[in-house]
């Protein structure tokens, strides 16, 4: 019953319209809310449409990508992690401290930073797996102990590193296009490739969507989640030294609260937080949505307390309207 | 008894593409068990929820004591005295059993606090007035699952129920429970409550039913009383044809050992346990829930540790310790429960028919999409599974066409030994005759099968031999010749296998 493996034709798919199609019938009310707003935006402010601003938007917009990328595979597996925003900080702020501080070479020093990122991850990872506790709980203590070790390794104060090759890692263009997109990007396309390519990426599904039935199928659970977990730390790292780079100094206080816009944008981009379903289209859309919003309103001058409410509006709204179209499906 | 509490009349329902109900009737007496009898998408759950308001019908009429009424929503339809008993319970677990009872009309005191002492008082009143002897301030999960559904029932009697509905009662309880259950029904028979009773165990209906109405394609197709039916009567009745034999089983010589265990021990579940399966061979493993049937069947896949014994594969001794492990070996374990350990119900079908073999067509980097599509066309023909299409959610299939998907993932592996724990459980009829002729065609190939069941005339009707268990021991060993229920009920509850 051994089908025959068939050499060539890997990575073909036969009909090109047919995933765009896909992506848009998936994804039709949110695209909806996110044309809305630009046609809104541009209506609205004469500065919105314009190159300079959208490449602005972009740029900002990457330091949540990234997390919300890690996050997306978490929420797949059926987990969270909170510890995003303290591990940035952490990365961040070692990487702007190894080179200010310990004198490192900048390529060596954004190594390490990657390399804290990673240990958080895998940290994470292990108690979560080996202890059984809920990543909710695991996560939720490791952002306060990744923050205490960056007050307790800076003492508190900002590492300032006027680097020239460091601060071009956040500042820098390639053509027109901002450095922190372009490494979004290929951050995007790789994990697109690791979740719909490989056997990993069907097995993050299989985790999140019944962990019992990947059990008895074989799937090594542990390592799944081990994996996930590693990654989302190198992702928040990844944002961390980016954002650093860009401000000339490891900030510790950073990524506070950016855990929330994470997972507003991977749940706005139609993921279950149940685990199982969801896209990374769908989590582009998410990050988009919640990065022109936060653009549009200070473009409208809207002060920042009233967005913070706005914004919890609008993801209570967003998935609301997502519960009302699943039970209209149901019927 | 013989005044009719509840007529439905000319029912129908439709939904986006289906009809499910086409004028179906239906008739409930005072005091009796009325069984619905028909295979997986017959209506019989559609007709259900109508009656506890879940759906409205589209067209039709139905009267309450005569008199006509409308069922607007679940309120109102426990309010008019029916109760619904769900296969899935819908107690809180870490309440009392009077607490459960009692959930959300609470017997108060002035000052509006909870009045326990009354509540558990009147609690076990009414357990004790269904002559059960389960305690009320009990913490319902220490409860066995038999005991919840009783408890159901009695909540479902402190609403003042007079038309109690049951969704597949036994799916879940052993023999020893199905007894208590069925007492418990009797009881309510005095009580004069009319109960709806759902169920594909055909042994069951002549037992506890008085009559039984047969549903087909959204059709009603007639009831009869049971004690003037047969039980081929009614299989024809379902499925619209005669079904002569369900057990389609060609015996052959067997083949080599493929896999001997040997003085399997694990706590205090599995004790000593020795067999060997041959090549061809379906060894049936009957006993009691608990018994040890599916520890052993997880010890063997490596889902749970073995303390001591050894396990041997086609004559070479094998360590175990996870299904990874087992898979590699060809030996593979087709739970017993498909939705929880089965499959991933968000998924779709060829995602679940591939998530086992994943190798077959995914190197590092790179799906090889013909190949998958390949591989799902090969099963989705070879079981004839009915779905739309590759893509289709597996949660709408049908429960037969579910379980097909859940044995193709796993026979997509190759196996050499194959583990079926309870492989038709929660199916209909058709969709069982059809598992058994997959099982039997895969006997054939040379694959050793062992199977658990609980269903009597299905291990009788397909084992070459048969290992009753009980108590985490195997208790006796019955070959074809010598096989019979009372051999094995006998076996199951103890008894000692007779000399001769």
């Amino acid at each position: 019953m051994q089908a025959k493996v068939d050499n060539n034709s890997f990575l073909i798919n036969k009909s090109v319209l047919a995933v765009p199609v896909k992506y848009l019938k998936r994804n039709a009310g949110i695209l909806i809310g996110l044309s809305a707003m630009c046609v809104m935006l541009t209506f609205l402010s004469p500065s919105f449409l314009t190159s300079g601003n959208i490449l602005n938007v972009l740029r900002q917009v990457s330091t949540n990508a990234n997390i919300a990328l890690g996050m997306t595979l978490v929420i797949l597996t059926g987990g969270i992690d909170l510890s995003v925003g303290s591990t940035m900080a952490l990365a961040g702020t070692m990487s702007a401290g190894f080179i200010a501080l310990s004198g490192l070479p900048v390529w060596l020093a954004i190594s390490l930073g990657l390399f804290v990122g990673i240990m958080v991850g895998l940290f994470n990872g292990f108690v979560i797996t080996k202890t059984g506790m809920p990543p909710f709980i695991v996560t939720m203590a490791m952002t306060s102990m990744a923050r205490g070790l960056v007050y307790v390794y800076t003492n508190g104060l900002p590492v300032r590193t006027l680097d020239p090759i460091y601060n071009k890692v956040g500042n820098g263009y390639l053509g027109p296009i901002p450095l922190p997109v372009i490494y979004t990007t290929v951050l995007y396309i790789s994990v697109m490739i690791l979740l719909y390519q490989t056997k990993l990426g069907r097995h993050i599904y299989a985790v999140g969507g019944n962990r019992e039935a990947a059990r008895f199928s074989g799937i090594n659970i542990a390592r799944v989640e081990m994996v996930v977990y590693t990654l989302i730390g190198f992702l928040s790292a990844v944002s961390g030294i980016v954002l650093c780079a860009r401000m000339y100094s490891g900030q510790p206080t950073i990524g506070q609260g950016y855990e929330l816009d994470a997972i507003a944008a991977v749940i706005l981009g139609g993921t279950s937080f149940t685990g199982g379903v969801g896209t990374i289209g769908g989590t582009i859309i998410g990050v988009l949505v919640i990065g022109f919003l936060n653009n549009g309103l200070n473009i409208l001058g809207v002060s920042s307390f009233w967005q913070l409410i706005i914004k919890g509006v609008i993801i209570l709204l967003a998935v609301y309207i997502d519960i009302l179209k699943k039970k209209s499906r149901k019927d | 008894m013989d005044q009719v509490i509840l007529s439905m009349k000319n029912i129908h329902k439709k939904f986006p593409g289906v009809y499910a109900l086409s004028g179906v009737d239906f008739e409930l007496k005072q005091g009796e068990v009325h069984a619905l009898l028909g295979e997986n998408g017959a209506g019989k759950s559609t007709l259900i929820k109508i009656l506890a308001g879940i759906y409205t019908a589209d067209e039709g009429e139905i009267y309450l004591k005569g008199e006509r009424i409308r069922i607007n929503g679940v309120q109102q339809s426990q309010a008019l005295g029916i109760s619904v008993i769900h296969q899935e319970l819908c107690l809180a677990p870490n309440m009392t059993v009077a607490d459960n009872i009692f959930l959300g009309k609470e017997i108060v005191n002035k000052a509006g606090f909870v009045n326990f002492h009354k509540q558990n008082k009147a609690a076990q009143e009414l357990l004790k007035s269904l002559g059960l002897a389960i305690d009320a301030t009990a913490i319902v999960s220490q409860l066995s699952v038999a005991q919840q559904q009783l408890v159901e029932i009695a909540k479902a009697l402190s609403f003042a129920a007079r038309i109690i509905v049951m969704d597949e009662p036994t799916a879940s309880l052993t023999l020893r429970e199905v007894e208590l259950l069925f007492a418990t029904i009797n009881n309510l028979k005095r009580k004069n409550i009319a109960v709806i009773y759902i169920s594909h165990r055909m042994e069951e209906l002549f037992r506890v039913a008085d009559r039984v109405s047969v549903l087909r394609d959204g059709k009603y197709i007639g009831t009869r009383v049971t004690t003037a039916t047969t039980r081929e009567e009614l299989i024809a009745m379902m499925v619209g044809r005669e079904l002569k034999d369900l057990y389609k089983r060609t015996f052959h010589p067997l083949g080599k050992t493929v896999l001997e265990v040997r003085n399997l021990s694990r706590r205090k579940m599995l004790n000593g346990i020795s067999f060997t399966l041959k090549k061809g061979e379906i060894l049936g493993i009957s006993g009691l829930v608990g018994s040890g049937r599916t520890e052993l069947a997880r010890a063997i896949f490596g889902i749970d540790r073995y303390d001591s014994g050894e396990i041997l594969v086609a004559g070479k001794k094998v360590e175990i310790t996870s299904p990874v492990h087992a898979l590699d070996q060809g030996i593979i374990l087709i739970p017993e429960d498909r939705k929880r350990q089965g499959l991933v119900l968000v998924n779709s079908v060829s995602y679940n028919l591939t998530l086992a073999v994943l190798k077959q067509f995914i190197r590092m980097i790179g799906v090889n999409k013909r190949l998958e599509k390949h591989l799902v066309d090969t099963y989705i023909d070879q079981l004839s599974i009915k779905t739309p299409s590759h893509e289709q959610l597996i949660n709408n299939l049908s429960g037969g066409n579910q379980q097909k998907v859940v044995i193709a993932k796993w026979l997509a592996t190759s196996p050499r030994v194959l583990i079926l724990d309870e492989p038709t459980r929660g199916v209909d009829v058709g969709a069982k005759a059809e598992l058994y002729a997959i099982i039997n065609m895969l006997a054939e190939q040379g694959v050793g099968i062992i199977m658990i069941s609980s269903e009597l005339p299905e291990i009788i009707g397909m084992s070459d031999r048969v290992l009753v268990m009980h108590n985490g021991r195997i208790a006796g060993s019955l070959i074809r010749g010598e096989l019979n229920q009372e051999k094995i009920m006998h076996l199951a509850t103890g008894g000692v296998k007779d000399a001769s």
